[in-house]
């Protein structure tokens, strides 16, 4: 039954929060990025291609991806958080992994592993989503060869309303909820994460993946123009010297 | 001679004419140096501390707990510490290191130790309920000198902290007061004097802080007196260099004072 719902911050359905990312904001790091999307921010930082210890678990055919996930003690609305990886942040870890592990060329780099890691410091729902579309970033800045970007977002339906970007106080929301945190590959046309809590027909699924494709390449041209914003400086020192 | 000792001989070579290796004066900070706040909307107080490349953020959570039994009618403080493996390649995921430890220890004890925060009007019912003040210290880049960030960072998130709601007895996170934390006037600061050879150095980068001699951390209150001291690194003080790095500390504590008290 689709009872109608006014999105709390006043945005159309199909509407996700303002965003803001920018590349190299690590300088430690190989690669790194904040991404912000409404009170959501994450910063990803790459370390790698380097050598991976214990040495068993090298393998000559391709490198490995590694990514960590963790909120900040003082990132989420009530208490505290204590620090240390819980059950939630290795779940997300893993599937974060998973997200960006297909974007990547791991056999350029045998032996070697890639660290990604991500930390949210302020957050209001859709922290996997926001973590992977800065490692992607991260991932791309550090030069690291790549297939395609990574762009994620949470879709979902309230009340039987398709919305997407969900908020806290959306997935919190005393009715029938359901969210669908989604990572889309945007240049092979593939999804590379796809979770979902709650109730919904496959009509209704099929539905929610087409807004998730179309607010996604929204996002990855909001990531692309962050690395061409990081590099354009390179490209204007190659047109002096040439 | 070891490669390591090339670099540092380099270093001093340098520090006798009176330039880093990045050409600041030897007491001068980089740039920028600048505190910001609302790192996180979520926390009852925040700050980052941007020092040079060195960025450093500092939340305050805010909880209701019991007092402990020897101190039944104080509030609670906690310093934490991480250091993240996104800020830095040679840290590493896992429980807090020695150097995380130390670090948050080194903030606590300015902030305990100058009794900036009134404990006593932290106590709700005393042996029973209590507000806890907890601290937590996460760098995001370092590229040196986490300790002189910290403390800052750490003491201006205290500054930025309201009280959130209490409903029926528990906090209520959704909803902020604007009744500020009990600040004493004091105002703990704390500056890290690195000795190279026989010059004192302020704010190093990750280069100088490795091949430092010794270092001291020096927490300074408002009136000029001290609050805190600790001594690092592997080569002992004389009295005399203790007495230069105590003058240092406290002098530039002012100037660091002036960027969150204007």
């Amino acid at each position: 039954m689709k009872k109608s719902f006014k999105r709390p911050d006043g945005r159309a359905y199909d509407e996700i929060r303002p965003i803001k990312a920018e590349v190299g904001v690590v300088s430690r790091a190989d690669g790194s990025a904040r991404f912000q999307i409404g009170k959501t921010v994450a910063y990803a930082a790459v370390y790698g291609p380097r050598s991976l210890y214990p040495k068993f678990l090298q393998n000559p055919k391709h490198g490995l991806l590694r990514c960590y996930y963790n909120m900040l003690p003082f990132s989420s609305k009530g208490e505290r958080i204590r620090p240390g990886p819980s059950r939630r942040a290795m779940e997300i870890s893993l599937v974060t992994e998973k997200a960006l592990t297909p974007a990547i060329d791991l056999t350029k780099y045998p032996n070697a592993v890639v660290d990604v890691f991500i930390e949210l410091p302020q957050t209001d729902a859709g922290t996997r989503c926001a973590g992977i579309t800065a490692a992607a970033m991260a991932l791309a800045d550090a030069g690291i060869v790549m297939y395609d970007l990574v762009s994620a977002v949470a879709v979902g339906y309230v009340n039987g309303n398709l919305i997407a970007d969900l908020i806290y106080d959306e997935e919190a929301y005393p009715g029938e909820v359901a969210d669908i945190p989604v990572a889309y590959m945007p240049r092979r046309d593939k999804f590379s994460l796809l979770q979902m809590d709650g109730k919904v027909s496959s009509e209704q699924l099929q539905k929610a993946l087409e807004l998730a494709k179309k607010v996604c390449l929204q996002i990855c041209d909001i990531q692309r123009k962050a690395l061409k914003r990081r590099y354009e400086k390179y490209k204007l020192m190659e047109n002096m010297e040439g | 001679m070891s490669l390591e000792s090339e670099a540092k001989k380099h270093v001093i070579e340098l520090l006798e004419k009176g330039v880093r290796l990045d050409g600041r004066k030897l007491l001068e900070y980089r740039k920028p140096l600048k505190v910001n706040y609302g790192v996180s909307v979520n926390a009852e107080g925040s700050a980052s501390v941007q020092i040079g490349e060195t960025l450093v953020f500092a939340g305050v959570k805010l909880a209701i707990e019991q007092p402990y039994p020897d101190t039944p009618d104080e509030g609670l403080l906690m310093v934490g510490a991480e250091l993240l493996p996104l800020a830095n390649p040679r840290f590493e995921m896992g429980p807090p290191g020695i150097e995380a430890i130390e670090l948050a220890r080194i903030v606590d004890r300015g902030i305990r130790e100058s009794g900036f925060i009134d404990l006593k009007k932290l106590c709700i019912e005393p042996g029973e309920k209590a507000w806890a003040v907890l601290i937590d210290i996460c760098p995001i880049n370092d590229a040196g000198n986490l300790f002189d960030a910290s403390a800052l960072a750490a003491f201006a998130a205290l500054k930025n902290a309201v009280f959130p709601a209490v409903v029926d007895g528990k906090v209520d996170y959704g909803t902020k007061t604007n009744k500020k934390l009990p600040l004493v006037d004091v105002n703990p600061m704390s500056v890290t004097v690195f000795k190279i050879g026989d010059h004192f150095i302020l704010d190093p980068t990750t280069e100088e802080q490795e091949l430092y001699d010794a270092r001291l951390t020096v927490g300074s209150m408002s009136d000029g007196r001290l609050c805190a001291l600790q001594k690092g690194g592997d080569v002992p003080l004389s009295a005399d260099d203790v007495q230069k790095m105590v003058k240092i500390g406290i002098q530039y504590g002012k100037e660091l004072r002036k960027l969150v008290i204007k």
